[in-house]
């Protein structure tokens, strides 16, 4: 495809579509930065959680599984 | 030792140093892909989580950090686009750009708009890269981990299905 088959197109969008070559960030995100840190280092994940109670319903209904739990740690 | 070894090596203080150098950086280019200024702050954000939690993978001895930020910030625009469905919003100042009456330059934005908003998500950001923002072919295969010959034809599907949109709706740009 040659450039000037797609400048009339290039043109519309342009005009069409918000301009955000002058768009600067108008606050610091840092502060944003290191809440999505503190809450990452305090989160489980949710199927850690699923593991753990899967976990605990088996040993609550099948007691006998520790032993081999045991013999396995 | 230097800054980018000291990320690597997990160092929060490095890391807010190349957050404050690149933020803006990455805030404009996710701009250009999402055209919303709210989710490209969030975006921003996860952009700079991304790298963090990847900091052990990182080689500060071939490390071009910025490059490294775009591709990541262009996966986020990009998962963003698929999962919002996200529409290029219209902007709210239409100054007159032709001798068309406004009635039909806004019924004509609309219809590129939508044409755009069509376009999947791969396709529409590098639509969006090239033709509106001017970015040249190797940045963007950069950005996305394609070849340039691949944005091309991402390019050229991108045109082929604007002018289909838009002839189906009457609009000869």
């Amino acid at each position: 495809m040659r450039e000037p088959e797609i400048d009339d197109l290039k043109k519309a969008l342009k005009d069409a579509l918000p301009a955000v070559n002058e768009s600067e960030l108008q606050r610091d995100l840092w502060p944003a930065m290191l809440q999505r840190l503190d809450q990452s280092a305090i989160r489980v994940p949710w199927w850690d959680w699923a593991l753990l109670a899967a976990l605990a319903g088996a040993l609550c209904f099948l007691p006998g599984i520790i032993p081999a739990l045991l013999y396995q740690l | 030792m230097e800054l980018l070894e000291r990320f690597a090596a997990g160092d929060v203080d490095a890391f807010e140093s190349l957050f404050r150098q690149h933020q803006g950086e990455v805030y404009r280019w996710i701009m250009r892909i999402v055209r919303n200024t709210a989710a490209a702050e969030d975006l921003t954000v996860e952009t700079f989580w991304r790298m963090y939690r990847a900091h052990a993978r990182f080689d500060p001895a071939k490390g071009n950090c910025g490059a490294w930020l775009r591709r990541i910030a262009s996966n986020v625009a990009i998962d963003h686009l698929r999962r919002a469905r996200h529409e290029v919003p219209l902007p709210d100042d239409l100054p007159a750009t032709s001798r068309q009456p406004l009635g039909e330059q806004l019924a004509m934005r609309h219809e590129i708009l939508r044409a755009v908003n069509k376009l999947s998500p791969r396709i529409r950001a590098v639509v969006l890269l090239a033709l509106v923002d001017g970015e040249p072919y190797e940045r963007i295969a950069d950005a996305l981990g394609i070849s340039e010959s691949a944005v091309k034809v991402r390019v050229f599907r991108g045109v082929r299905l604007l002018r289909k949109t838009l002839s189906q709706a009457g609009v000869h740009p």
